[in-house]
């Protein structure tokens, strides 16, 4: 990792505690019902995330699922748009029609995330087509995470981006639970050695939490997919820190407190600061960083706070790129 | 103007669309091989060669079976850049792919607040009437008019057929095509040039007074044989082909029904539900006061498709059925054997 500039070095941090600040603000709008509906943060994956989406370039695609806002944010982009569509105003990035859910950038190359556990898989192989039949050089990423791991879909899709050797990186987000059930218990042996089945690489980042060791990983899955050697596998070990979706209340805890508590001692967001002030960061300049995130989250807040909620009559609009069919 | 099949200009359709545009790429099982004789350049499978010659390898690409990767991925290649034509042979295979369909096909766009197009067509051929059996028989467009985000065609003659599919080819938005296998052979004189027939706008296939047959698919010429029986008898019908399904050109039928006071509606697909249904809605909504006489519905069962052919035969809207339900809304006595056989 020497190679890293000391300026990616901390936008690195950045972006993690850009997600951070994000989802933290956003769980306490649920609770206080500023934000309608539910969310699923990101809070704890923030290296999982950062280090695959960092390794991207600008005009990278990505897909990702229902845990979905630290995909955008870890693609750059900016706050505000996707904080007003949380809260369904006219100025959320899908204009209050997606929601958390939903989220989508395309201007990052943020094709949409899915609700529907698996299925956004394929948009991001189709997506690594175009660019092979256009030979564009980009390259696209699926996040999906232990629970879609055993939908049909994402072997369908493995299975074409491998026979075409399409520039794709199936990048599982393994937080060890689907909901409430442990991974162990539904998933037949180790989702990366599954990529041999497919032919390609299958790498496992036992600690997801070191998100140099999570860059290197889908760095390298990037550059082999950019050369045109084909898609790989790449399989991140991480943890969740809150609920399934914010405002879940379970009767049992699924969770074991030594487990979590042991997850919490190796937080990413702290351990990358204790890295980078062994890099000679200044660390002032750290606390100055997560000051200005903080700054950002609250101005993301108040632009969501100063923007009108959408026409009615916009739920009658883009449906099909004319309006001959809406009733 | 030259003769030319359905299956032909579906061919010569793909093909101009493909020399137009090199965004245009099909991608389906046994396209490279041109197997149901589409992938071909010319008016039949083996002239001009096939496509897979002229366009190659990065632009006709075989898929394995798996539909619901092979539509998702469709999707996300029309999403950045790629306008593919996706060849999924029998439409009854549409339904390995339905989470792919409703949720990330037809929703993207507008979940994403219009950032997203979604320029693709979905081909799918339905085998009924060819004694495949329940597997290959279904009609099942009725279902996938009840996605909004889709458009849907069903051409019932080759120009149609050349000039829909264009249409749709030259979309932004996503389109599904069900062609009736039925139908494939059928030849008429088509243009020879490019063309583009609108889609939303239908066709009225013949010009009558007395009752309008709002026919789809192939139940189109069905209605045809059906009104020049009947004209002998001195009955003028009216015979309107949608040709898209959704969006519907409603003001088409309603115009027709106005003048002729009654109406019929002949499709190949289930009776509940089905685009006959939602037709008969729509008339009931909006053109009341024109009906001289209940509307009648000519459509299969809601019945799975046997495969003997002495079985099947009877599910299918017919020239006999289709003229018995005429009568009907005329009041005429029935004929001698299709009584028995309205539906």
């Amino acid at each position: 990792m020497a190679d890293l500039s000391r300026d990616t070095l901390l936008e690195m941090q950045r972006r993690m505690l850009r997600i951070r600040a994000f989802d933290e603000r956003a769980s306490k709008m649920v609770k206080r019902g500023h934000i309608p509906g539910t969310v699923h943060t990101s809070i704890g994956q923030e290296a999982q995330v950062v280090g695959a989406t960092m390794a991207l370039g600008d005009g990278d695609y990505m897909s990702g699922n229902h845990r979905s806002h630290g995909h955008p944010i870890g693609k750059g982009s900016p706050l505000g748009p996707l904080m007003a569509e949380l809260v369904g105003k006219a100025t959320g990035v899908c204009k209050g029609k997606g929601g958390s859910l939903h989220l989508a950038d395309f201007a990052v190359g943020s094709l949409g995330e899915s609700g529907i556990v698996g299925s956004s898989i394929p948009i991001a192989t189709g997506a690594a087509l175009s660019s092979k039949v256009l030979n564009n050089g980009k390259v696209a990423l699926a996040f999906f995470g232990d629970g879609a791991a055993n939908q049909g879909v994402l072997y369908e899709s493995m299975n074409l981006a491998g026979v075409w050797k399409l520039p794709m990186i199936f990048l599982c987000e393994n937080n060890q639970y689907a909901l409430s059930t442990p991974a162990h218990t539904v998933t037949s042996g180790v989702i990366a050695e599954r990529a041999a089945g497919f032919g390609m690489p299958g790498i496992r980042v036992e600690n997801g939490q070191d998100i140099l060791a999570v860059y290197e990983a889908v760095s390298a899955a990037v550059d082999r997919a950019r050369a045109g050697e084909g898609p790989s596998l790449v399989e991140v070990v991480t943890y969740r820190y809150n609920e399934h979706s914010e405002g879940l209340r379970l009767k049992t805890d699924y969770r074991d407190a030594d487990e979590r508590a042991a997850w919490l001692s190796k937080d990413p967001i702290v351990m990358f600061r204790e890295y980078l002030e062994g890099q000679g960061f200044d660390p002032a300049q750290l606390d100055e960083l997560e000051a200005d995130v903080l700054a950002e989250v609250d101005a993301a807040v108040e632009f969501t706070n100063q923007s009108p909620y959408p026409d009615p009559s916009v739920a009658f609009d883009d449906l099909y790129t004319d309006k001959e069919v809406a009733a | 103007m030259s003769v030319m099949s359905y299956l032909g200009a579906i061919g010569a359709a793909q093909r101009e669309a493909m020399d137009a545009d090199e965004r245009v790429v099909i991608i389906g099982e046994d396209v490279e091989a041109n197997v149901y004789g589409t992938t071909g350049g010319g008016k039949s499978r083996s002239d001009k060669g096939d496509f897979l010659q002229m366009y190659g390898k990065n632009r006709i690409r075989n898929t394995p079976i798996s539909e619901e990767g092979i539509v998702g991925a469709a999707a996300g290649a029309a999403m950045t850049g790629l306008r593919p034509i996706v060849d999924l042979s029998y439409s009854s295979f549409l339904y390995m792919a339905m989470d792919q369909f409703v949720n990330q096909v037809a929703k993207n766009r507008y979940m994403f607040g219009g950032q997203a197009s979604m320029p693709v067509v979905f081909r799918s051929a339905m085998f009924y009437g060819m004694n495949t059996g329940a597997h290959h028989s279904d009609r099942p467009y009725p279902m996938f008019m009840n996605v909004p985000g889709l458009k849907i065609i069903a051409p019932s003659s080759p120009s149609d057929a050349k000039g829909l599919l264009r249409a749709a080819i030259d979309s932004d938005d996503p389109v599904l095509t069900f062609e009736a296998c039925l139908l494939w052979g059928t030849k008429e004189e088509v243009d020879d040039n490019e063309f583009w027939i609108p889609l939303g706008v239908a066709r009225t296939v013949r010009e009558g007074t007395d009752v309008t047959v709002v026919a789809i698919s192939g139940s189109v010429p069905e209605a045809i044989l059906a009104a020049e029986d009947l004209a002998a008898e001195g009955v003028s019908v009216e015979i309107i082909d949608p040709r898209t399904l959704v969006p519907l050109d409603r003001d088409a039928i309603v115009r027709s029904v106005v003048k002729t006071g009654r109406l019929v509606v002949a499709e190949p697909a289930h009776r509940t539900c089905g685009a006959a249904a939602e037709i008969s809605a729509i008339v009931a909504e909006d053109a009341f006061d024109a009906l001289r006489a209940p509307i009648v519905r000519v459509t299969a069962p809601d019945m799975q498709i046997p495969f003997s052919p002495s079985l099947e035969s009877q599910m299918y809207p017919t020239r006999l059925t289709i003229a018995a339900a005429i009568r009907r809304v005329l009041d005429l006595e029935p004929a001698l054997t299709s009584a028995s056989i309205i539906r």
